[in-house]
């Protein structure tokens, strides 16, 4: 039961492919270089967007053809979705928003095809998480100075409720990012998990019919797993884009509250 | 009772806040889809405010998730 139960991990441990000499920094210690597999499926899914992208703007035509009609679809959906949301303003935040949202759609779906997947790494939804929060700060003073604070006082509050909403709009906008990870992180992290443990079904219950005996009524049971793996596949593919999709709005909306700070858009 | 079974149980518990999570996100889609059967017209714009408000509420199911994973093998 034990090995059963901590198996689903195994796909999520870092494995150095090329070991590389440790670095030392001053001031942050020493860094390991190493080229793990969690690099190797986040520069696959880097190539992926280039080539496609690449190919996609190869040969542009008025009337789009098959490919450059996927590229046009995505990149029309961030834009309306930066527009929708930020409003004129957002044009300028555009091709953050874009890398990001390809990002991570990338790395979500070449963690169906490929063993690994690079969003199932903390370390890695964390940086993409504290780097869209690094943004929105310096975006937030460069726009407003010390206007940004007003960002927790919200406008036409009476000041005795002001002393319960303030606390709790600092401690909101503190636990953006920390949400901001681990929604990615736990959906991708719980979705192979789950995918794992499904498809160890089909194999212990195939173990069990083998005996014979009593042990042919997990015959069903097994062929019900497959299904069930085949549905959760299914679903991974929704959450994988949904996830993608969910991260970049919360990005914009994250952007519109310091660049539209005060006049609610 | 053993420290390693505790973990088990502790784990488990700590899994039942996604049921939280769970009435958070039905309560969401069901009353998206009770507002878009009423104005059928308003609904398509209303896709993007679903999604992030079924997000937010699925985070804190995440929480829990993350803490079981975290009592089970941190």
């Amino acid at each position: 039961m034990r090995e059963a139960l901590a198996d689903p991990i195994h796909q999520f441990e870092i494995q150095k492919i090329v070991d590389l000499p440790d670095v030392t920094v001053p001031g942050l210690g020493v860094i390991d270089l190493a080229f793990t597999n969690s690099t190797l499926a986040m520069t696959v899914a880097a190539g992926a967007i280039v080539a496609l992208m690449a190919a996609v703007t190869a040969r542009p035509a008025v009337v789009p053809g098959r490919l450059q009609s996927v590229g046009e679809l995505l990149f029309g959906l961030v834009d309306g979705l930066v527009d929708s949301i930020i409003g004129h303003e957002g044009r300028r935040y555009f091709a953050f928003v874009f890398t990001l949202f390809l990002f991570i759609l990338a790395m979500n779906f070449l963690g169906l095809f490929l063993v690994f997947t690079a969003t199932s790494q903390l370390a890695v939804t964390v940086t993409l998480a504290v780097m869209t929060i690094l943004l929105v700060l310096g975006v937030g003073f460069a726009r407003n100075g010390l206007g940004f604070f007003k960002l927790f006082v919200p406008s036409g509050v009476p000041w005795v409720i002001l002393i319960l909403v303030v606390p709790i709009e600092i401690i909101s906008f503190l636990l953006r990012p920390v949400t901001l990870a681990l929604r990615l992180f736990g959906n991708m992290l719980g979705g192979h998990v789950a995918l794992k443990v499904f498809a160890g079904f089909i194999v212990s219950l195939g173990a069990l019919a083998a005996g014979g005996g009593l042990g042919l009524f997990g015959i069903p049971g097994a062929v019900l797993a497959l299904g069930g793996v085949v549905a959760l596949t299914a679903l991974e593919f929704l959450v994988a884009f949904l996830q993608a999709f969910v991260f970049t709005v919360l990005t914009c909306i994250y952007l519109n509250d310091v660049v539209n700070l005060g006049h609610g858009h | 009772m053993e420290a390693e079974a505790a973990k088990f149980i502790g784990a488990g518990l700590a899994t039942l806040g996604m049921i939280g999570a769970g009435i958070g996100v039905g309560t969401i889609f069901g009353n998206f889809l009770n507002g878009a059967l009423r104005n059928p017209a308003a609904a398509g714009g209303q896709i993007g405010n679903l999604f992030v408000g079924a997000a937010l509420a699925e985070a804190l199911g995440i929480l829990a998730f993350v803490l079981g994973i975290l009592i089970l093998f941190g």
